[in-house]
């Protein structure tokens, strides 16, 4: 069972990315992640897309940033601050449950609406609100999943050492869960870098490089969204060369990031 | 002035939602000696011994009445912080809980979170307690190891000289040989009967001929409440209720 259910997962991964590759491939370029898009770009002609992959950087190292500022807090205190009150933590959970399973098009368009009434243009900052607003559910959550585990016994014994409740949050139970967290950022990160419909109507779009936080920013998802939707042949495999390129930016961080947790790994303690 | 380390509980009164778990307890524990804290399973030993260092504050629903007197203090009512009392109290839980970090680490954290950055104070401490705990020769040469890579027993160790380091006046164990091996089980109780002079120490547990080892003063409870108290010698030798007789006898565990 269990080697199935494995075998099903790398199965599936080896599908997608081998027909990413298969696709994409024959139109990955040097041009193509050095480049901004030249005149003509969607019909065909030469550039590339590194205004998408600098807006993407931006926006989604910029969201998971301000989200794990808000949320390593937040999950936190409910772990440690609120063990007593055990059905305030239950109703959290509820609520950030129901929060995650919201479709970022709905954080899209109240990101939108919120423009419209502070009368704030399509812009990078817009954009990296939106897209923090939805992955802060995503952050607590995952992190409490990994938070709620640490032992009573832990707990008492820090308390005993002479801990206040802050030291054991982050001295303790940041430590104990490290690699847990860092998978909760993880996975933030990719929600953000990977969502289209969060950044379409708040991001904006641009051919050029982005030059400040006001300015609307290219986004990968929506640059793969607008190559596809080209009809010249070239385009749509660039498309699947941008997806590529996407990929290829969540594998190198997973990687650096499991590099970094390692460490912290060898110090848990496994009860 | 009245010595430290002596511990003293009037009319104590617990609840967890409408259930009573403790019942009117009223007891003594002397200064410098081995306080057994024997009963049968779910009487309410590890209860008691959580209320001597308000680790009870984690309980959801829960109602306390009567005092704990320590020193001069009530430790129920008291308005000093309750992180400085628990630091005169050093704990041993029922299964070892290392903190997530190095052996180093597990021993310093206590002296660093109260104040202690010096690099060599720190070293003469991890030293000399890992030494009190008869650890260091085992783990000398891999301090920055993780503690996780301990034995169970070595932990259980580990965690007394990480409680030790903080200079506390009282032990409270519970259980502390539970999750050991034998020999470790040993190593243990002979630590508590080393350490006893400089030390209160409070050891839960239910196994009759663990108590009567280390003893030197017995609180034997029952379904909450506390059925006899004194001396081990007379508590063992002639004990004066009946219940306490039967269990002496192993009528029930
Ligand atoms: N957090 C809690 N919520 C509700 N009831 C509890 C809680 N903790 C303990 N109890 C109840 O209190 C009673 C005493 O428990 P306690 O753990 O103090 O017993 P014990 O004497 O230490 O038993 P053991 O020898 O099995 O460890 C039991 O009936 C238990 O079910
Ligand atoms: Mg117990």
């Amino acid at each position: 069972m269990m080697v199935f259910a494995t075998l099903t997962i790398i199965l599936v991964l080896l599908l997608i990315i081998a027909s990413i590759i298969y696709k994409g491939l024959p139109a990955l370029s040097w041009d193509m992640i050095s480049q901004t898009p030249k005149g003509g770009y969607y019909f065909g002609k030469g550039g590339g897309i590194l205004n998408a992959i600098i807006g993407s950087v931006y926006l989604s190292f910029g969201a998971t940033f301000l989200a794990l500022i808000v949320g390593l807090p937040v999950a936190l205190y409910m772990n440690v601050f609120l063990v007593k009150h055990k059905k305030t933590v239950h109703a959290l959970r509820f609520i950030l449950d129901i929060l995650w399973g919201i479709p970022s098009i709905v954080y899209g368009a109240l990101g939108f609406i919120f423009m419209i009434w502070l009368g704030l243009k399509t812009s990078l900052l817009a954009g990296i609100i939106t897209v923090t607003i939805l992955i802060i559910p995503i952050m607590i959550r995952s992190m409490d999943e990994a938070l709620k585990f640490v032992p009573r016994g832990l707990f008492e014994s820090a308390l005993s050492l002479g801990s206040t409740r802050s030291e054991i949050s982050f001295k303790v139970f940041l430590r104990q869960c490290i690699p847990g967290i860092i998978t909760a950022i993880l996975l933030s990160f990719g929600r953000a870098i990977g969502d289209a419909a969060a950044v379409l109507f708040t991001t904006g779009y641009t051919d050029n490089i982005q030059g400040s936080l006001s300015h609307p920013a290219a986004t990968l998802p929506l640059a793969i969204f607008f190559q596809l939707g080209s009809p010249v042949p070239e385009v749509k495999e660039r498309a699947y060369a941008s997806a590529m390129v996407l990929i290829m930016i969540i594998l190198i961080i997973s990687i650096a990031a499991r590099i970094f947790s390692q460490k912290y790994y060898k110090d848990k303690i496994k009860f | 002035m009245e010595p430290s380390g002596k511990i003293k509980i009037q009319n104590l009164n617990l609840f967890i939602g409408k259930q009573q778990i403790l019942k009117n307890i009223n007891a003594e524990i002397p200064e410098n000696k081995i306080t057994v804290i024997l009963g049968p399973s779910g009487c309410g030993k590890t209860t008691l011994l959580k209320t001597l260092n308000r680790l009870t504050d984690l309980y959801e629903n829960i109602k306390i009445s009567g005092t704990v007197e320590m020193g001069n203090e009530d430790i129920l009512h008291t308005k000093t912080d309750i992180t400085k009392i628990r630091r005169k109290m050093g704990l041993v839980s029922q299964r070892p809980y290392p903190l997530p970090m190095s052996i180093y680490g597990n021993i310093a954290y206590g002296l660093k979170i109260s104040g202690h950055t010096k690099k060599q104070f720190l070293d003469e401490k991890v030293e000399y307690y890992l030494k009190v705990t008869h650890l260091w020769e085992e783990v000398k040469d891999r301090l920055k190891q993780p503690a996780s890579a301990l034995s169970v027993g070595q932990q259980q160790r580990l965690c007394l000289a990480r409680g030790l380091a903080v200079d506390p006046e009282i032990i409270l164990a519970d259980e502390p040989a539970s999750a050991l091996d034998p020999v470790s089980s040993m190593a243990i109780e002979e630590l508590f009967t080393e350490l006893k002079s400089w030390y209160t120490i409070v050891v839960v547990t239910h196994i009759l001929r663990q108590a009567k080892r280390i003893a030197d003063h017995v609180i034997f409870m029952y379904l909450g409440e506390v059925i006899e108290q004194g001396p081990a010698g007379e508590f063992f030798e002639n004990p004066k209720m009946e219940k306490t007789k039967a269990y002496i006898k192993g009528a029930f565990n």
